[in-house]
């Protein structure tokens, strides 16, 4: 036992000591922000307001184009070639033609720019345009402009999850996220301190080392340490990233707000609107919900505890299970362009998680997500996009005890290659060497 | 007392067998040899000694008992592999290696910082082993072998790698070592160190065991009753009791020869002979080298 101790003390100090570690851990964290920050940035600065010119021969929309801080109207009034001459000279973005006949034939609108215009202005021109024509046929049709305006009503609906506990409030964009965000981590870490016990496990070998020391400690002892030394490698860089990450993003988000011109709302709304490839707009009517209080709402009203919990738990046991086999390739090889051909039976399993996850996070009930979830290969990675959805009890038992069944049957079968391996030099090792390494004595 | 005491180990691997039915005993406190070609099964004898595998049948007695865990920290073994991290700093990486053998921190600092005098090798310490050479990197592996003042210290190889300098001083602490009581196990091919410094011997050729004992003993076993003269004069008509070598022709007319004697037939008798005969320039038994008795053993032993 104290063997062990004394292995995972410097497994985990060599690591932790190496400036590259130090590096990841700072600069993670760091790009992370900067990356929000930018996107946050930018989504803020590109509203840099065009000028749009707007030549309206049908005298329909006069008042209709409204400014916003990205758009400024103005209309002209002279003829159509007048004002291709003027807007030339003009530093107008844009100059929007409407024919005296648009009710009838709606496709005579023009859009004349130096540049292509983009898909946003478009889009929006185009709405207002629909729009209008729309009021005036329905009003052509009797219907005032008073039903118009009680008709529009904005939906938003709210997903109530139905429990033994009661009805609460859920959201599954925000399980979405979550889920997603936890599958990745897992992803990411199984792979990275994965390649990171079978490095170390090649070097001792190939530097000969190994012989000294399993002279004095057991090769299941030594491999048990490396693997745990490495798990904790990762939880530390887990723990700083997160305390580095809060710590930056308040930072950041409080110096971005102070130079927000309006509430927080209204970004977040921009942010939305970027996502969607949509022009902000202004929202009719004072409906506007505060988006971050409703964001804040919907994490809330997850079981942040189960969740944290879980994904430790599914983090620890993903990991001990692929290390394991990572470890045995590390011992079986001689160096490291060897590990190639026996890498890919243990990554495809994780790469396929990944893919499921994406199906999953879709249809986080189905059958697909059910058995992926307790099949203890993909289930780290899927149970971990399932559970901000809800998942039953048993269902997360019986995963997490195959999840443990698994990860101890593969460093029982890790151990087995793993003492041949260890002390057999300059041999090209195929699959059926393996195997029989598992049945020696 | 023998502090090793290995009876009819067996070790066999999937198509091959590495030890057949192998025993002998190691006294405490010699310098044991332990001799055989590449691939006789020494590498498999002295994995088992330090349980990195274990016997197929047979025991090994450790100072009396049955081998097993806690003699780990009475043992020090240097590979022939020689091997460290090479990323670790000198000092990190020997004290790692210490406390593995059951040194605390501070009893493995305070062995360490004499050790580091010792072979002036204070700079090391802070310095990572892929900067130092090869001959300095197998001196840390020395001192890490030796640190923990184990009973029986395994050494294979012990002296490749090094200069002349540095071998002497390594052999001087081998020396040191076992007048404080310490056991050394050579593994070797290099005969000169074992007419030099071993006491016992043992040799293993395909797996099998076929000489083992105090060296002095052994010799005794392989002489071949034949002495060696250098003389002027002829020598024809010694007897019939005489057997004589191919004569060589040395320098100043003087002669060389070797002449083996019948069973009963005392050097005295054929010493008198000569007198009588010629004039004697010099006159000795021929005692069989360490390389010697190796090849006679190992080309004795028929092919299987």
């Amino acid at each position: 036992m104290r063997n062990i101790l004394l292995v995972i003390r410097r497994e985990y100090l060599v690591r932790v000591k190496k400036k590259s570690f130090l590096i990841m851990t700072l600069l993670a964290p760091v790009l992370f922000v900067a990356f929000y920050a930018t996107v946050i940035w930018v989504a803020i600065e590109s509203v840099d307001t065009k000028t749009v010119q707007v030549l309206d021969e049908s005298g329909l929309f006069s008042k209709e184009f409204k400014d916003t801080e990205a758009l400024k109207f103005m209309y002209i009034a002279s003829s159509i070639d007048s004002a291709k001459t003027g807007f030339k000279k003009s530093d107008a973005n844009a100059l929007v033609y409407i024919p005296a006949d648009i009710i009838r034939d709606p496709k005579g609108v023009r859009i004349y720019a130096e540049k292509n215009v983009s898909m946003d202005l478009k889009s929006q021109i185009e709405k207002v345009i629909e729009k209008q024509i729309e009021d005036i046929k329905l009003s052509e049709a009797g219907i005032t402009h008073k039903i118009l305006e009680d008709s529009r009503v904005n939906v938003s609906s709210e997903t109530i999850s139905l429990s033994e506990e009661g009805e609460k409030t859920s959201s599954s964009g925000a399980a979405t996220v979550i889920g997603g965000i936890c599958a990745f981590l897992i992803y990411m870490s199984v792979f990275i301190y994965g390649t990171q016990v079978m490095r170390g496990i090649t070097e001792e070998k190939t530097s000969r080392i190994v012989e000294v020391i399993i002279s004095s400690v057991k090769p299941f002892q030594l491999m048990l340490g490396k693997i745990i030394g490495v798990a904790l490698v990762g939880l530390t860089q887990f723990v700083l990233w997160i305390l580095l990450s809060t710590a930056l993003t308040s930072a950041a988000s409080a110096v971005l707000s102070s130079k927000m011109p309006d509430n927080p709302a209204q970004m977040a709304q921009e942010m939305q609107s970027i996502q969607k490839g949509m022009p902000a707009q202004g929202m009719p009517g004072g409906n506007v919900e505060n988006p971050v209080a409703e964001v804040l709402g919907a994490v809330n009203s997850l079981n942040i505890p189960l969740i944290v919990g879980c994904f430790l738990f599914y983090y620890l046991g993903g990991y001990l299970l692929y290390s394991a086999l990572f470890g045995a390739i590390g011992a079986a090889v001689d160096n490291d362009a060897d590990t190639q051909q026996f890498m890919l039976p243990i990554t495809l399993p994780i790469i396929f998680s990944f893919v499921f996850a994406q199906l999953v996070l879709r249809d986080p009930d189905g059958t697909l997500a059910f058995w992926t979830s307790i099949i203890p290969f993909t289930s780290p990675i899927i149970m971990m996009v399932r559970i901000p959805f809800g998942v039953p009890a048993w269902e997360i038992a019986l995963s997490m005890a195959l999840l443990v069944l698994g990860f101890m049957g593969t460093t029982w079968l890790a151990a087995r290659i793993y003492r041949v391996g260890i002390l057999m030099y300059g041999k090209k090792v195929t699959y059926k060497e393996l195997a029989k390494w598992i049945f020696y004595k | 007392m023998n502090i090793i005491e290995v009876r009819n180990v067996t070790k066999e691997y999937a198509n091959h067998v590495a030890l057949d039915d192998v025993s002998l005993s190691i006294p405490k406190g010699c310098i044991f040899g332990l001799l055989g070609p590449n691939g006789a099964g020494k590498t498999s004898l002295i994995r088992i000694i330090n349980q990195i595998t274990g016997p197929d049948k047979g025991e090994i007695l450790f100072d009396g008992q049955h081998l097993d865990q806690s003699h780990i920290s009475r043992i020090g073994y240097l590979p022939e592999e020689r091997g460290l991290y090479k990323k670790m700093k000198v000092g990190e990486q020997l004290l790692y290696l210490a406390q593995l053998k059951g040194l605390s921190q501070k009893q493995a600092m305070e062995k360490l910082k004499s050790w580091f005098i010792k072979f002036d090798i204070k700079t090391w310490w802070d310095k990572s082993v892929s900067d130092l050479s090869k001959g300095m990197q197998q001196k840390v592996q020395f001192v890490s072998t030796v640190l923990h003042e184990p009973d029986l210290i395994i050494l294979d190889e012990p002296f490749s790698g090094f200069d002349p300098i540095n071998a002497n001083l390594i052999r001087d602490e081998i020396l040191e070592l076992k007048k404080k009581g310490s056991t050394i196990i050579f593994s070797t091919h290099r005969m000169e160190t074992v007419e030099e410094l071993c006491d016992n011997i043992a040799l293993i050729h395909k797996a099998k065991k076929v000489l083992d004992g105090p060296k002095l003993l052994i010799k005794e076993q392989f002489k071949t009753h034949t002495y060696f003269v250098e003389y002027r004069g002829n020598l024809a008509d010694l007897g019939e009791l005489y057997e004589l070598g191919q004569e060589k022709n040395l320098e100043n007319d003087y002669k060389r020869i070797h002449i083996h004697l019948a069973n009963h037939v005392s050097p005295n008798e054929l010493l008198s002979g000569l007198l009588q005969r010629v004039e004697i320039r010099s006159f000795g038994e021929n005692i069989p080298s360490m390389s010697d008795i190796f090849m006679r053993s190992v080309n004795e032993v028929p092919e299987s």
